[in-house]
């Protein structure tokens, strides 16, 4: 199962399902991170965490542990 | 009849300005009852009767932040007659995922695309008719920054404001989930405001917990309406909430594709993206970071902040006000004890105070600046792992690095936390870092007794900045803090040019509340010290007093110096003088010169450091230092803490917390310290001890509370099965 968090730097992935519940889930999908949308991991923040996504045309932050619950192809 | 516009939309889609510009100087800034969350309203330009209602920058309608409750609660119970929704039009998607939610209250929209100009920029086109026709209203263009089309924005709302919404809400979702709610909206119809009965049976489709709580159905009407969203569940093989939101995605999808032709697709690098490159690269971005804030103390502390802090203290107060105030005084014969309360209590204490306005002017300036670029996230972004460790988030570290110029912008600049607990703790833990009038105390003593070390200034920050990682994990496995971690999931928006009226505002609201406070706490204070300072009871008899041993003051002092005992500095002048720390930290050094007998002291306090050297030892001095550094803050900032708690039990918490911390680490420090120098034991060494051992348990302690929030996401996770 690929995950948001296996992603490398500079790959563009589509979102198969969210996994997860509650508040975090939500907060995944309101920023527009759905079912069939293309993600563009664009880069690692300096420390390790979190990571930087182009999505919708825009930038996102997510951190990896939350990118986990983002299955992708 | 006056009619109230809320102004809703995401955060970075230039609300802020376009309410500026709406409203010009006429807003009151305040917090939404019993949150801590900012209110915004004002009049509208050229309009007697308008208020347009700032709302809170949000991307959706869910109940699980306090914003987004907090803008859900205002529209559905102060049913405002028109809405103004602001939309970024270069990042129109995600900004039309709150329109198309906002539109389902009923309540007139009129919708502005702002950005306008970058949006041309980019090439791309914006068919405001199609886009209009698609989502049910009005979109109007506009260009906040240049102040285009908010004119035209507001006149068209003000016209829509209180008439019935005109023509049918588009059908946002599939014929199965439409059907669903129309079952929904039969079975509440009459419950509700006829206008919202769309929003709320949506909202029940998506099991939203507070509206279930608010609209109090009974359980065979919930379990009727369970069976219908079920039904739909299975059908699309999704838990409802998804359901929803990718609907309302979808149906975005779908307008933008007919009213939005982009120039570019797939991925562009455009200007933001390049500068980050350079700006949260792996290996240049702290270096980047370090240099960019060194630029901005630099600027505003010792250059320009210095200069003109110096000439305001020196010049403009001590020769101008105080040299020719008094001599006017005396020249029209007033008495000289009223002289002295004008000239040395009020114009010398606030005087003091104020002189550090044009240094923190310049500090909030710089600090304003990079907010508008757009830098502030980029820092967030870059210190989370940090922050992640002790249950904050990167946005914690903004507050802490602007409390290190002073914790008034700091407490203010926790505004930005989305959620309350960390909002809260940030809040409380601000004020450890040493600030700039904490600054002279640790020069004082830095050469005093140190030698003038550096070192003392280093432990010092090191100290704060333990204070903070230390508060955060003890508070986070206690139960108002405990919780399920707020999520980070944040915005990196577009850099741009900062607007210098956004820039100006912001830097002014902040000196400005400064100043008030400034204004009334530290000038009632100052008369009240002077008075203690200056009268006292000599041979039974109650009058000005020569030398200040004999003041109500020090009678004060010596009446609680016992408290501070155990910490090693049990003297009335200590005392006093941290008492006259909370007006002003910086005043800490002026009591000590004044109680020593010098009227005026360098900012070191180099003439007394013989005297100061008498009375107290290395160890005795780091004491009083570290419980000065760490104990409630100044006035001004405990007066930011009550305003960003906006409550009397959390603000009184807040500054009983630091105390009690403040003291526990000066008397762990001192007791100990006199151990290992030599001294006996006694009983305050073994409370000491166990204060130290207090510690270390709140701080290793198994947090109870995460098998409460591992609990808590199961059971969510069940009823959506």
């Amino acid at each position: 199962m690929k995950t948001l968090r296996n992603v490398g730097v500079g790959e563009t992935v589509t979102v198969q399902k969210l996994n997860g519940a509650g508040a975090i889930k939500r907060r995944i999908m309101d920023m527009g991170v759905t079912k069939g949308v293309d993600i563009y991991v664009r880069k690692v923040a300096p420390l390790g965490d979190p990571i930087e996504v182009t999505v919708r045309g825009y930038e996102l932050s997510i951190r990896k542990s939350d990118a986990e619950m983002i299955e992708v192809n | 009849m006056s009619s109230k516009i809320a102004l809703a939309g995401n955060p970075n889609s230039g609300k802020t300005t376009l309410f500026n510009e709406l409203t010009g100087s006429a807003q009151y800034v305040g917090n939404w009852p019993g949150v801590t969350v900012e209110k915004k309203e004002g009049k509208l330009k050229g309009h007697k009767d308008v208020i347009i209602q700032d709302l809170p920058g949000i991307y959706s309608l869910s109940p699980y932040t306090l914003e987004e409750v907090v803008a859900r609660r205002y529209l559905v119970s102060e049913k405002p007659d028109a809405i103004i929704n602001i939309v970024d039009g270069t990042n129109i998607e995600r900004n039309l995922y709150l329109t198309t939610q906002l539109i389902e209250l009923g309540i007139p929209t009129i919708i502005a695309i702002n950005m306008i100009d970058i949006v041309r920029k980019n090439g791309d086109v914006i068919n405001l008719h199609k886009l209009g026709s698609a989502l049910g209203c009005e979109a109007v263009e506009t260009s906040a920054l240049r102040g285009t089309g908010s004119k035209e924005v507001a006149e068209k709302a003000a016209a829509l404001a209180g008439k019935p919404v005109s023509g049918s809400l588009p059908s946002v979702f599939n014929g199965s989930v439409e059907h669903a709610i129309a079952h929904i909206e039969e079975s509440i119809e009459g419950k509700v405001d006829a206008r919202f009965l769309r929003w709320y049976a949506i909202k029940l489709f998506e099991r939203d917990e507070k509206v279930i709580k608010e609209l109090k159905l009974d359980s065979t009407l919930l379990q009727h309406l369970e069976e219908h969203i079920i039904a739909c569940e299975r059908e699309l093989d999704d838990d409802a909430e998804s359901i929803i939101t990718n609907q309302r995605y979808a149906y975005i999808a779908k307008v933008v594709q007919t009213a939005v032709k982009k120039k570019h697709t797939g991925q562009k690098m455009n200007a933001s993206d390049r500068i980050d490159r350079v700006v949260t690269n792996r290996i240049l971005a702290l270096p980047i970071f370090a240099l960019i804030m060194f630029c901005v103390y630099y600027i505003s502390i010792s250059t320009v902040g210095d200069f003109v802090t110096g000439w305001t203290n020196d010049t403009l107060f001590g020769e101008m006000i105080s040299g020719n105030l008094s001599a006017w005084l005396e020249g029209i014969r007033v008495a000289p004890w009223l002289t002295s309360l004008i000239v040395d209590g009020i114009v010398g204490g606030v005087g003091a105070v104020i002189g550090f306005v044009p240094q923190m002017l310049i500090l909030f300036l710089m600090l304003s600046i990079l907010e508008d670029v757009g830098y502030m996230a980029r820092v967030a972004f870059i210190m989370d792992r940090i922050f992640r460790g002790f249950g904050l988030s990167g946005k914690s570290f903004i507050p802490m690095l602007i409390g290190s110029g002073c914790s008034v912008p700091g407490i203010m600049a926790s505004r930005t936390i989305e959620n309350e607990r960390d909002r809260r703790m940030t809040i409380m833990t601000t004020s450890f870092i040493p600030c700039g009038a904490k600054m002279p105390i640790i020069a004082l003593f830095a050469g005093a007794l140190f030698g003038g070390s550096g070192f003392v200034a280093t432990s010092a920050y090191f100290i704060g900045v333990a204070a903070v990682i230390v508060s955060g994990i003890i508070l986070k496995k206690t139960k108002p803090f405990a919780g399920e971690a707020a999520p980070f999931v944040m915005e990196l928006p577009a850099y741009h040019v900062p607007a210098a009226k956004n820039v100006f505002r912001s830097t002014w609201e902040r000196g400005w509340s400064f100043i008030q406070r400034a204004g009334t706490v530290i000038l009632a204070s100052s008369v009240v010290l002077w008075f203690l300072q200056g009268f006292g009871v000599v041979d039974g008899i109650f009058g000005l007093v020569e030398d200040n041993n004999t003041s109500l003051l020090a009678a004060i002092g010596n009446a609680i110096a016992p408290v501070f005992a155990p910490l090693g500095f049990g003297d009335w002048k200590a005392t006093v003088a941290t008492f006259t720390g909370l007006i002003a930290k910086e005043n800490v050094v002026g009591t000590f010169g004044v109680l020593y007998g010098f009227a005026e002291v360098a900012e070191d306090g180099a003439e007394i450091w013989a005297h100061l050297a008498a009375d107290f030892t290395p160890l005795t001095a780091y004491s009083f230092m570290i419980f000065n550094l760490l104990c409630a803050p100044c006035f001004a900032a405990m007066g930011a803490i009550k305003r960003e708690m906006n409550n009397t039990k959390w603000t009184l918490a807040a500054i009983g917390y630091l105390t009690v911390f403040a003291y526990a680490v000066a008397l762990v420090v001192y007791q100990l310290g006199r151990l290992f120098t030599g001294g006996a034991f006694g009983f305050w060494t073994l409370i000491a001890i166990a204060v130290l051992l207090g510690f270390l348990y709140l701080l290793l302690r198994k947090n109870q509370y995460s098998e409460y929030r591992e609990r808590a996401a199961e059971r969510k996770v069940t009823v959506n099965a």
